[in-house]
């Protein structure tokens, strides 16, 4: 039906390494968000002030200039790094910067940001009476956390984290730019080599909106098992 | 030591910033005791209540739960915080409370707000915290309700839920937070109906209450508090028939 001019299996492979990074990116984001709202959330004064300067910094910086920071900053931070060991510790270190991995850092980094404001608002949402009723029974920290707290913060934060999904899933396009051969570059490349720029970017166009209707109907699904027990408005 | 006290309290303390909302008070219990806490709003007698199984840190004077005093010791601050935190969920285990407004948690069902603790925290295996948890709940009269989620449900059925779930955990005292104020007049009766089904089988209770009939018929020891201090105390023929207190006997003189 739809000749890709061999480059099909070029771009299937693209799309794989478009969805790996997507999900790693998202786990980092998850995990540096938890970490973030956790902190945001805490008596210490430090680790309000590293997390607010996390998420402003983050915010306030565009997707694109993160990323030239990152893989070009990033390398030169290692040489400097390598150059130093070697001199004073005659040690032989170096690693590359590959586009995967700082792909993965950047939105991992970025997304964690939004997330943080995710989760705090979610968190701040739940209902003192349900923590003070585990308390009350004698629960752990960590018990009363993880079955009351987590539990009933993700009714709020799940639509927060289901349209941070989707835009990360977007922003993964970005990595294109620093070399990374996912489905976009391939198609980018493509498009100039055969000047078919609607034959090969419209297919990619399909399977991101794909990749986001799958979601959005995934997310709907966790939505109403987390929100078991609530009367549902309307 | 079976008579042993299960609650005492000795002179509590609790000052907010600088507001000293309790200025000692003492209670004593003996198992099968059903203490009354009355009082217009704003005398402490919540707060009192919510000292006793330590959601709110008493600034001075002990708690001795079953013979255990809770022990305390100062933050970096200066303030009084439990030395043991491992000791403090040992003794809410012990002191189950009963919420003004419920508070169960939402996004379980009935049975496993019920098991919950029984299981995490007592640690007893789940086949047998089922079982209480099903006997509790047919002697509360919601046996039919068990895999009702509590939004599904009216507030005196919540509310006798809260009960089952405080009995699960077998404690040496139910705490009582104003537990029919928040509920609609109809619904009242039938909580206060399983309460008096507690006291008549000897369990201990302390009660924050604005149901005077419930203070009258139903304990043993009235205590009132008028700002932070115990007015009036004594059985309720005493504190009702007879209370040497003039603000206690404004209290009880009608409002219209």
């Amino acid at each position: 039906m739809f000749d890709l001019k061999g480059y099909g299996p070029e771009l299937l492979s693209g799309a794989v390494v478009t969805i790996e990074l997507a999900f790693l990116s998202l786990a980092l984001a998850l995990v540096l968000g938890l970490i973030g709202a956790a902190a945001k959330l805490s008596n210490s004064r430090v680790a309000v002030g590293v997390a607010t300067t996390y998420t402003t910094l983050i915010r306030g910086v565009p997707d694109l200039v993160m990323m030239l920071l990152f893989y070009y900053g990033g390398q030169v931070c290692v040489n400097m790094l390598s150059d130093y060991i070697w001199d004073t510790y005659e040690v032989d270190f170096f690693f590359q910067f590959n586009p995967f991995i700082s792909g993965v850092i950047t939105i991992g980094l970025i997304f964690g940001a939004y997330m943080t404001e995710t989760f705090r608002g979610a968190f701040l949402a739940v209902e003192t009476g349900q923590i003070e009723a585990a308390r009350a029974y004698g629960f752990s920290t960590w018990h009363t956390f993880r079955r009351v707290m987590v539990p009933q913060m993700l009714r709020h934060a799940l639509p927060g984290i289901g349209n941070n999904w989707q835009v990360l899933l977007k922003t993964t396009a970005l990595v294109s730019i620093i070399g990374l051969t996912d489905m976009v570059r391939v198609a980018e490349e493509a498009a100039k080599a055969e000047r078919m720029p609607f034959h090969f970017f419209i297919p990619v166009a399909f399977v991101y909106l794909a990749l986001t209707a799958g979601s959005e109907l995934f997310i709907k699904w966790l939505d109403k098992r987390a929100n078991a027990g609530v009367i549902q408005e309307s | 030591m079976a008579d042993q006290a299960p609650l005492i309290c000795k002179d509590i303390h609790k000052t907010f910033a600088e507001l000293e909302v309790l200025k000692g008070i003492s209670l004593e219990t003996r198992k099968g005791d059903v203490v009354s806490l009355i009082g217009s709003s704003g005398s402490g007698k919540s707060t009192f209540l919510r000292c006793i199984n330590l959601l709110e840190t008493p600034t001075s004077g002990d708690i001795i739960v079953h013979g255990d005093p809770i022990r305390f010791t100062t933050n970096r601050k200066g303030e009084r915080i439990p030395a043991d935190n491992k000791q403090v969920e040992l003794i809410r285990a012990k002191l189950s409370m009963v919420f003004q407004g419920f508070n169960l948690w939402s996004h379980m069902t009935v049975l496993e707000n019920i098991i919950e603790a029984p299981i995490n925290v007592l640690k007893i295996p789940k086949k047998e915290a089922i079982e209480r948890a099903e006997a509790y709940l047919n002697k509360v009269g919601i046996y039919e309700r068990k895999d009702y989620y509590p939004a599904q449900m009216s507030g005196g059925q919540q509310q006798r839920a809260a009960i089952a779930r405080a009995l699960a955990m077998e404690p040496e005292v139910m705490l009582f937070d104003e537990p029919t104020s928040a509920l609609d007049p109809e619904l009242v009766g039938e909580v206060l109906k399983v309460m008096q089904s507690l006291a008549e089988e000897g369990r201990t209770m302390i009660v924050v209450t604005h149901e005077m009939a419930f203070a009258k018929d139903v304990s043993t020891q009235v205590l009132f508090l008028h700002q932070g201090v115990i007015e009036e105390q004594g059985t309720p023929q005493k504190v009702f028939d007879n209370p040497d207190s003039e603000r206690m006997k404004q209290f009880l003189a009608p409002k219209f």
